[in-house]
């Protein structure tokens, strides 16, 4: 039987090797900082003072709150939205209106959006609603007689409702693309039909039938949505308050604390946050299967009716508004990257330059050069592992897929500043530093799980009878694999390369750490750039950062078309 | 000479200019020094040549790292060293590389070849034996620098400097006013409560996590302390809470009047400097006199802003380079210190189109070609003058930042 089934045993070892093993170490070096065992400053001895430092913090509980309501609340808006949206595609009634009639352009429109970096989004929107921001200085002076901005708290507000809502903006296409590629698997157009034949009405149908079906194929994004909503530390740094400021960015600042010691209670931050992914995810499992229990009853019950019209209303404002807001925080970058001044209350900049694009025509090439390695390898490597797993799995038998899942996703469930610091202490032991090898490496642990998320479904869903029918007719299996099953996965499989390529380019944290500083990218010289709060720099960096995402969107959704159209021939 | 320097400084050809005067003073310089350390010099020269050295320096200025980047260009043609800047967002990036790199047993080959470096972030250096030296006294250009017991370039934060780092450029607290909205300006701790009270929400400062905060509670402990002489000790419990006291006394009373009720902060000085652009707020600060200047030559900031100094003075520190214990380019590394302490060098550096920052050399040890070369810079109302900055006030000992930090948080964070 082991015996027999040796390439999934292979393989499953080498991702281990791969993925796992170095989260586990990252987060036992982290483990032992946090007990006290630190040898480069001395310490050897086990403790617990650095837990007792840690929660001795002012404002610790204040940051708790604020993270979790800003984490729990961001997630269940973007999927709310996610889900409304993804209703709407298929919904045939509301086509003769304006915004029925924008429906084919709904994935284009939110590329860009799914493009572009957290923190050129947060900076963007930041600048949008501030009191001194855009869409005040559209308003100012003569409708609103500020010559200064008023002191209003509409970005970092201690609620934390401009992050929420940063959050929501950066999230919704990422769930909304999940949803529509998971919602192939379902015969929606079919099932919606039916049910509308007995009574249903759309959005009662929706719930009724579709949901139940599209959720447990969506909850592993969901739960890396909120696992990143909670730990996220760019996005915190801009929108959220930061007195005291969430829990991620309190490790953060243990961490960068000038003071060496501070990484003692930095890592039992680490610790705590880790702690606190684990704990969330339960919560809303339990929540999950709560509402679905509820769902349930109400199924039963057979309303044909949804009489939820207030929150449809909301949905449908807040879907477009939402949208509107992540296009105009690029827009506004991108003309802030061609700004010298812009003061207030002028609606448009006062002096343009084209100085900062000029500028990095001479710095850019080795940044984008190392960014482009880095993304092309990691995601065609993980595309390839991706493949080989799932294959291995079909042909082997997937018993213990369930198991392993959890397992691949750990990069993405532990939050990057739990391990990432221990894993370059244990590279370096290993003699592996700095080097663009070991980078890509590190890459691989988070586009690895996104390059799963994102195909796992639809690759599963796939109709074994087409492949069936090709071996009847008598090509080898490897030929069946090529011609039938990679080809009828050709859209999903570019989707989720295009995703690794995005979420390869945008790691700040692993390329920096693991690179030793020497690995510059695009997204590393935008971050020390931001800290110097430049919007023109911000604003170049950012939309360089967003292109190459872009371009791979643009291929992927390209791509399968014109194979299409060239097979039709 | 210096009409040349001046013509081609106009055209923006300066750079040229020094690498072919360094060229022609460097043997000089070298023949001038005693001829023992000069073999040593000559060793270091050797060993140098062809390395690159990986400077890590907090990359979020623009300016800055278009210096470091002219600064390579120069030790490539003088000493064919390259440098690479390795921008960081935090110098204690540079210093948590450093200690993975011990914790691993890694004690040669290091990844960080020069850092940025001062305060808080050198004395853990310093502590934990991170550092390459004494090496400072056999630079051939250390001859610029007045190296006597307790002068600026010997001391940072109160820590002796021990021949552990090297000094490149001057920094001084100070404030940046929009000068068309403030026009009477406070210039003490004292006038700034009076003005915050009738200026509610226009004044704040960076969260005291960031040493920006901190260095503006300092300045205002210093000013507000029975006795400042205190701050140059380390802080006891006793000590630290008579010497504060007035300080939470005059926090409170201003808190109220800051920008967001005082509930929320800019993230650094960068920020803050964005809110005077944003007109939210009309007053930020800055650890550098050339900020004004420099924020307007970029665009960053209004024509009408100005510095503006405290009639009491304002602390006033040094940024340094040092080395690593393990750096891989040490030889190199030395030779790129030593190109930062050339007149030449630092002059360029004061220019206020290149970065404004003041030199840290002794003037008194200049020939009369270095000394012009200083005194042909082009002058900007921003750009205050050393007289205008008056009296530098010396930095506490750093137990007094790390206590300051701990009790503003425990009394304003909820």
């Amino acid at each position: 039987m082991l015996f027999n089934h040796w390439p999934k045993w292979l393989i499953l070892i080498a991702l281990g090797m791969i993925i796992l093993l170095p989260v586990v170490v990252g987060l036992g070096e982290a483990m032992r900082a946090a007990f006290g065992i630190l040898p480069a400053l001395g310490r050897h001895s086990l403790s617990i003072d650095a837990w007792q430092q840690l929660l001795q913090l002012p404002g610790l509980i204040s940051s708790l709150r604020l993270t979790l309501f800003s984490g729990f609340a961001a997630t269940i808006i973007a999927l709310l939205l996610a889900v409304f949206g993804s209703s709407w595609v298929y919904n045939k009634s509301s086509k003769r209106s304006f915004l029925g009639s924008l429906k084919p352009l709904a994935q284009p429109i939110i590329v860009p959006i799914l493009a572009a970096p957290h923190a050129a989004i947060a900076i963007g929107l930041a600048f949008l609603i501030a009191p001194s921001g855009w869409i005040a200085r559209w308003f100012s002076p003569w409708l609103t007689a500020w010559n200064l901005p008023p002191d209003w708290a509409t970005v970092q507000d201690l609620w934390g409702l401009s992050l929420t809502l940063g959050l929501v903006i950066k999230e919704l296409p990422f769930l909304w693309l999940i949803c529509l590629v998971a919602l192939k698997q379902i015969d929606v157009t079919k099932q919606i039909s039916l049910a509308q034949s007995m009574g249903y009405s759309h959005s009662a149908a929706w719930r009724k039938v579709i949901v139940p079906q599209l959720y447990p194929l969506i909850r592993l994004p969901v739960m890396v949505v909120l696992v990143y909503a909670l730990s996220t530390v760019d996005m915190a740094q801009i929108l959220g308050p930061n007195n005291p400021p969430t829990l991620a960015l309190v490790t953060m600042r243990l961490y960068n604390d000038a003071n060496v010691n501070m990484l003692l209670p930095a890592s039992a931050a680490a610790i705590s946050l880790a702690l606190l992914m684990v704990m969330s995810i339960l919560l809303w499992e339990v929540c999950v299967r709560g509402l679905m229990l509820i769902n349930n009853v109400s199924i039963r019950s057979g309303g044909r009716i949804s009489k939820w019209t207030l929150l449809t209303a909301t949905l449908t404002t807040a879907l477009p508004m939402s949208i509107m807001l992540g296009l105009l925080s690029l827009l506004v970058l991108a003309i802030w990257s061609i700004t010298w001044r812009w003061s207030f209350p002028e609606a448009w900049p006062t002096s343009w330059s084209y100085g900062y694009w000029l500028a990095l025509l001479t710095e850019w090439p080795l940044a984008l050069k190392h960014s482009l390695m880095t993304a092309l390898i990691s995601s065609g490597l993980a595309l390839t592992l991706a493949v080989i797993w799932l294959e291995v799995q079909d042909r082997f038998g997937g018993h213990f897929y369930r198991a392993t899942l959890w397992l691949i996703y750990l990069p993405l469930l532990v939050p990057q500043i739990a391990f990432l610091y221990g894993l370059k202490v244990s590279f370096l032991r290993l003699g592996l530093n700095g080097s663009i090898g070991t980078v890509i490496w590190a890459h691989l642990l988070f586009v690895f799980p996104y390059v799963m998320l994102s195909l796992v479904d639809s690759w599963r869903a796939l109709d074994q009878r087409y492949l069936s029918v090709a071996s009847s007719l008598g090509p080898s299996s490897w030929t069946c694999f090529w011609r039938i099953k990679l080809s009828l996965l050709l859209r999903p499989l570019m989707i989720a390369w295009a995703i690794g390529m995005a979420v390869s380019i945008s790691q700040y944290l692993p390329t920096l750490l693991i690179g030793a500083g020497r690995v510059e990218s695009l997204t590393t010289e935008a971050v020390s750039l931001a800290s110097g709060a430049d919007r023109r720099l911000v604003g170049v960096y950012g939309l360089l950062q967003a292109l190459v995402p872009l371009l791979a969107y643009s291929f992927a959704l390209m791509l399968p078309r014109w194979v299409a159209l060239k097979n039709m021939k | 000479m210096t009409t040349l320097l001046n013509y081609l400084r106009a055209t923006q050809l300066s750079s040229i200019v020094l690498i072919t005067s360094l060229g022609l003073l460097s043997p000089l310089t070298h023949a001038n020094v005693t001829p023992d350390p000069t073999t040593k010099w000559q060793q270091t020269l050797d060993q140098g040549a062809g390395d690159t050295v990986y400077w890590h320096a907090w990359g979020g200025d623009v300016r800055t790292n278009d210096f470091i980047t002219w600064v390579g260009e120069q030790t490539e043609i003088l000493y064919d060293v390259k440098v690479q800047q390795v921008k960081l967002s935090s110098t204690s990036e540079a210093v948590t590389q450093v200690l993975a790199e011990k914790a691993a047993g890694q004690d040669t080959d290091g990844a960080v070849d020069m850092i940025w470096i001062n305060g808080a972030n050198f004395l853990a250096m310093k502590q934990q034996q991170l550092l390459h030296g004494p090496f400072v006294a056999d630079l051939p250009n250390a001859k610029y620098l007045d190296l006597s017991p307790n002068s600026p370039a010997t001391v940072d934060f109160t820590e002796a400097v021990a021949g552990l780092e090297v000094p490149w450029r001057l920094a001084r607290f100070v404030f940046i006013v929009d000068s068309k909205r403030v026009t009477k300006a406070p210039l003490s701790m004292v006038q700034m409560l009076t003005w915050a009270k009738a200026n509610p929400g226009r004044l704040t400062h960076p969260v005291v996590s960031n040493f920006m905060g901190t260095t503006f509670l300092k300045q205002a402990l210093i000013e507000l302390t029975p006795d400042a002489s205190l701050l140059q000790q380390p802080a006891t419990e006793q000590s630290f809470i008579t010497a504060t006291a007035p300080l939470w006394r005059w926090y409170d009373a201003i808190k109220p009047h800051l920008w967001r009720a005082g509930k929320n902060f800019p993230e650094n000085e960068s920020i803050q400097q964005q809110m005077l652009s944003d007109g939210v707020i009309d007053i930020a600060m800055a650890f550098d006199p050339a900020a004004a200047a420099a924020g307007i030559a970029s665009g960053l900031l209004p024509t009408s802003a100005r510095i503006l100094v405290p009639s009491q003075g304002s602390l006033g520190n040094v940024s340094f380079v040092a080395i690593p214990y393990n750096a891989s380019h040490k030889a190199a590394a030395k030779l790129v210190a030593n190109f930062l302490l050339q007149p030449e060098t630092q002059a360029h550096m004061q220019n206020i189109n290149v970065l404004g920052s003041f030199s840290v050399l002794d003037s008194t040890q200049f020939n009369n070609t270095q000394a012009l070369a200083f005194a042909d810079l082009p002058k900007s109302e921003a750009l205050p003058t050393l007289t205008d900055l008056g009296p530098t006030l010396l930095e506490p000992h750093a137990s007094w930042s790390v206590k300051l930090k701990q009790q503003w948080s425990q009394r304003y964070s909820q």
